[in-house]
């Protein structure tokens, strides 16, 4: 780790300021850009840690969708969404380890956009507006590749918000050694619609699969996917734990067990 | 009632109390008045020439104290290997040079190029990014088989190629292996890799070098299984100190697995470094350094033919090894292919004809060396999946073939020149049925199969050579050193006794299963014993901790040297019961003339052996303390037979561990606890290695899986509850406390049988194509070989 200033604004105000200096960085709960740090990977010269903003702080229901604090953790997430967004509740208690989910923030986790993280799924998957200081982002507009988001220089995510499904489920195939999602798939049913997201598999990170979406929206059964092929497995990540076809596979497996589990 | 002192009693761990309450004294722990921080630069290429390396500005960053280089290492030894095998046709193996610091090359991601020692960790670190380094890409040698094709890119340039050695075992046996091979009624072939796996004890390694100018004293505090070993082999063969100005500490140490048997770079850099600088040098691994300087285990490619005649016995045995030595020749690489594993290709089974052949090969990777069972493990693995894979081919129950192989008889001399003392083959298979409940596998399997998965069952057996080992046969066998050991019985006036001991505890549970056996022989409290053991200034020159040789061997010495510490006790009681030595015997600590009611306690003879106002002095010297040294007749044979049942997801490839059962025979047992608990962690290893573990290389020499991101180890749910037996015991015949080792066992028995079970499973399925799988059988393994 190579030297570098922290600080620790108690607002969203102070903390904007703070990330216009260069080479600021925002700090979350730090589960990817501490190790990051530790390996002398990154040289940020101040970190502006959001983790004392108590704004940023929280889990509410207004108006059909769930609101939930950039900072909040996922050991919150875990127990205050379980009422209302079973789901995604589920999701946030698989997160890593104890220690990761009272650290790891639902803010750090989509502005990292970790190609295997889980978070991206359920955004994706739900349709979620994500609310920075500056403005609100469409989840299909946010994501933009592995590690890339429509966040700009400085900008926060203060809130995440996610319309509440019907019903919704997530299904996760970790990959042996980090326990990330290999292949992570989030179905979530609507009045309106289905949306299934998949996180791990693309080069691209985190997708839509629209045909089963499609295939869902008409008969919401794990029959429904059956019928369709696996999506195309050449876009997908191919590594030491699986290929892309492999990958590609599992999509399909996941998607018919998360519609299972929802069912 | 089970007993609650002495041996056979389940005594709780008393150096549990300091490891779980974080009072234990590790070797980080340790820190000198005035130390520097060293931090190595290493190579982030797998092979290159070093055509340049300017320190100018790293040495006038902040907090330097000094850079070191090759260059301050010509002229100084390499790091020595300890054991020199003879190839097939008489020849010494190739040995090339192990510098401390690279020289001209470097040979594997990882290879230590420079050292920056500095006032803080921090600031070595910040130095060492300053250091100017040109390297020329070589190709890099990654694949043993194209190491070997003429016009390879070579490892070491002053070796004619990147062979090792060639070794045939046993070679006179050859032509009549071959002969019977193709007369035989059935072959069964199988070609297979052992994987590659990085030990990653717990506690990284450490080592801190102290020097006293005044006395022209050197200490290494360092994380060893073996500090004898080291003080030794770096004292003697790389920094000539003499052993009585070198002191060799490893206090508490985080565990092993074998990485930490072997001589390092860094301890002998550490120890060179705080002679030229006078003061203290401490280096401290990080996770990732650990991945790429830890000697890696395993990585074997094999081709094992088994021969059977009409009735299906075996008659002979013939395999082809490719083993990767890495490259370096690491402490005792060359002997874990061979003789850790050559001697064990027979198996539980009276196979008369075997002939095994290893080329081991020098790539631009880590060195690989013994890891928790060595060669043993390798020996097993072929063996027992090549023996389930005949009985699919031939028709017949697994359990039935080997059964029908079995050597019944004892002693039994091998074709692979080791005799097995004692054994009870068909009572460990008999327990293994028993405690797996084998009978109720099919209702588990049509259970599983209601709910759309695939239930396999693999059994497998497993014998294994420990308690290394008789020094005069392993001289013959290229070992450069002795491998006795050795143990100091120091009774206090008091009564208390510490036992200074060779072996060296790292998860061992020594410092509670030795006092047992000398409160067992005296009669007398557990607590009243305490073991010594890892600081070469304390301890008589012992071997240390490796191959499950610390109860069998060291236990031994320990053993005689309380013997002679009763003899001379008697001696003394004699004298103060005013009766004859004779007729004194020893019971429940107290000394007493036989036929009589006269008695004196245990206190009362260690007290006048220290205050002899009334004692023998004129035939026996005061005091009570003896120290035995102790070398093995033979190995010992622990031997046994496991189960494993898996549960398959077809439609994922995944396999989980539904049910494991180990029934070991390791003759008569110390501490069952402690016992049951060497066993458990042997098997997670072995499940680890089967499932999990994978230490990959891509072909240019980049360690993919180097941390834990993609190194998959073995956690609790990934390992069932065990079901444990070792009331079978066939005691050892020749050491006084007819043990066997056990450390090993689990995970040299355990990986066939998981494999075994992922193969009846996918059979069981229909997928019955796939007659291997290389380990780990990974999800995405397994389903590739479904769909291939």
């Amino acid at each position: 780790m190579y030297n570098f200033e922290l600080v620790t604004p108690s607002s969203v105000d102070e903390a904007v300021a703070a990330l216009g200096e260069e080479d600021a960085q925002p700090l979350g709960g730090g589960q990817t850009l501490i190790p990051t740090l530790k390996q002398r990977l990154a040289m940020p010269t101040k970190l502006v840690s959001l983790s004392r903003i108590e704004a940023l702080k929280g889990v509410k229901s207004e108006g059909g969708a769930l609101l939930i604090g950039g900072a909040t953790t996922h050991g919150t997430v875990a127990r205050e969404a379980a009422g209302q967004f079973p789901g995604l509740a589920d999701l946030a208690a698989h997160i890593g380890d104890p220690a990761v989910r009272n650290r790891g923030t639902i803010g750090g986790s989509l502005a990292n956009n970790d190609p295997s993280a889980c978070y991206p799924a359920a955004a994706l998957g739900t349709g979620a507006t994500i609310v920075t200081n500056s403005r609100e982002i469409a989840a299909d507009d946010y994501f933009q590749g592995m590690f890339a988001t429509a966040l700009e220089e400085g900008e926060i995510i203060t809130e995440v918000r996610l319309p509440i499904p019907e019903t919704s489920n997530y299904q996760k195939f970790e990959q042996p050694a980090s326990r990330f999602a290999l292949v992570g798939v989030f179905v979530a049913k609507y009045a309106d619609g289905v949306r299934v997201a998949v996180t791990g598999a693309s080069n691209d990170g985190v997708f839509r699969w629209s045909e089963a979406e499609a295939a869902l929206a008409s008969n919401f059964a794990a029959d429904a996917v059956e019928g369709l092929s696996a999506p195309d497995g050449s876009g997908m990540i191919s590594d030491l734990h699986g290929s892309g076809s492999y990958r590609a596979h599992l999509v399909k497996v996941l998607t018919k067990r998360a519609v299972a589990a929802a069912s | 009632m089970p007993k609650d002192n002495g041996i056979g009693a389940s005594t709780k761990r008393r150096e549990d109390v300091r490891f779980l309450t974080g009072a234990g004294n590790y070797t980080d722990d340790v820190n000198v008045y005035g130390q520097a921080y060293v931090h190595f630069l290493r190579s982030d290429v797998a092979h290159g020439r070093i055509s340049k390396i300017d320190t100018s500005a790293a040495e006038a960053m902040p907090g330097v104290v000094r850079i070191f280089t090759g260059k301050d290492f010509e002229g100084i030894g390499g790091l020595p290997c300890g054991w020199q095998v003879t190839d097939r046709h008489g020849a010494a193996m190739k040995e090339p040079g192990h510098p401390v610091l690279a020289q001209g090359k470097v040979r594997h991601v990882g290879d230590p190029i420079a050292a920056v020692v500095a006032e803080s960790l921090a600031e070595a670190r910040d130095a060492a990014e300053a250091i100017e380094v040109e390297i020329e890409d070589l190709p890099a040698v990654v694949d043993m088989k194209a190491a070997l094709e003429s016009g390879a890119a070579k490892v070491h340039d002053d070796l004619d190629d990147n062979l090792c050695y060639d070794w045939g075992f046993v070679e006179e046996n050859k032509e009549a292996v071959d002969k019977a091979i193709s007369e035989a009624a059935h072959v069964t072939t199988l070609e297979l890799k052992n994987n590659r796996l990085v030990a990653n004890p717990m506690e990284p390694r450490v080592a801190v070098g102290d020097y006293s100018a005044a006395n022209d004293e050197s200490t290494l505090f360092t994380t060893s299984q073996n500090p004898h070993v080291i003080r030794l082999l770096m004292g003697a063969f790389v920094l000539g100190i003499p052993e009585h100005k070198l002191r060799v500490v490893a206090p508490d140490v985080g565990g092993g697995f074998g990485t930490k048997i072997f001589h390092y770079a860094e301890e002998a850099f550490c120890t060179f470094a705080a002679r030229q600088l006078k003061r203290a040098v401490k280096w401290t691994s990080t996770r990732s350094e650990a991945f790429m300087s830890d000697a890696h285990g395993r990585d074997h490619v094999t081709k094992i033919e088994l021969a059977l005649d009409a009735d299906n016995n075996f008659t002979a045995i013939r395999t082809e090894t490719y083993a990767n030595m890495g490259a370096y020749l690491s402490t005792f690489a060359p002997s874990v292919p061979t003789w850790l594993h050559g001697t064990l290709m027979a198996g539980n089974y009276k196979t008369p004809l075997i002939y095994v052949n290893v080329k081991a090969v020098f790539t631009n990777t880590v060195p690989v060396d013994a890891y928790r069972g060595a060669g043993r493990p390798e020996a097993t693995y072929q063996l027992e999946r090549v023996i389930d894979k005949a009985a699919r081919e031939l028709g017949v129950d697994p359990i039935a073939l080997r059964r029908q192989n079995f050597i019944t008889e004892f002693p039994y001399a091998t074709p692979v020149a080791v005799e097995y003392d004692t054994g009870d083959y068909p009572a460990t298979m008999d327990k293994l049925e028993e405690i797996a409940d084998i009978k109720g596998f099919a209702a588990r399997r049509a259970e599983s199969e209601k709910r759309g998965k695939l239930r396999g069952l693999g059994v497998n057996c497993y014998i294994e050579a420990c308690g290394i080992a008789p020094s005069n046969l392993v001289g013959q066998l290229g070992a450069r050193a002795g491998l006795y050991d050795a143990a100091t019985v120091r009774v206090n006036a008091t009564g208390s006794i510490s036992v200074m001991v060779g072996a060296h505890s790292h998860g061992q549970g020594h410092e509670t299963s030795f006092p047992q056996v000398v409160a067992e022989m005296l009669g007398i409290d557990e607590s009243m014993v305490d073991i010594v053991h890892g600081d070469s200034s304390k301890i008589p020159f012992g071997m240390g901790t490796y191959g499950s040789r610390s109860i069998a061997v060291c236990g031994s010495a320990m053993v005689r040297a309380t013997e002679k510490i009763i003899n001379k006790a008697k001696k003394i009681a004699a004298h103060l019961l005013e009766a004859s030595e004779a007729d004194i015997e020893l019971k429940d600590g107290q000394f007493s003339v036989a036929g009589t009611d006269k008695s004196v306690a245990w206190g009362d003879v260690t007290l006048a052996a220290y205050v002899p106002h009334n004692y023998p002095l004129e035939d026996i010297e005061p005091g009570l303390e003896e120290t035995a040294f102790y070398d093995p007749a033979n190995f010992t044979y622990p031997s046994g037979a496991y189960a494993c049942e898996v549960e398959l997801d077809p439609e994922t490839g995944k396999v989980t561990i539904e049910r494991f059962a180990a029934a070991d025979d390791f003759g008569n047992i110390i501490n069952p606890m402690i016992v049951s608990g060497q066993v458990h962690g042997g098997l997670a290893q072995g499940i680890g290695q089967a499932l999990l573990e994978d230490c990959a290389y891509d072909e240019t020499g980049q360690l993919i899986s180097a941390s834990y991101m993609d190194y998959a180890m073995p956690r609790a749910d990934d390992v069932p509850f065990y079901a444990v037996d070792h009331s079978c015991q066939t005691p050892c015949t020749h050491n006084p406390l007819g043990v066997k080792g056990c450390g090993e066992a689990g995970a040299i028995g355990s990986p066939p049988s998981v494999i075994n079970a992922v193969i009846d499973a996918l059979h069981s399925g229909g997928h019955s194509h796939v007659t291997h799988i290389d380990m780990p059988a990974s999800p995405s393994r397994v389903w590739a070989a479904m769909h291939g």
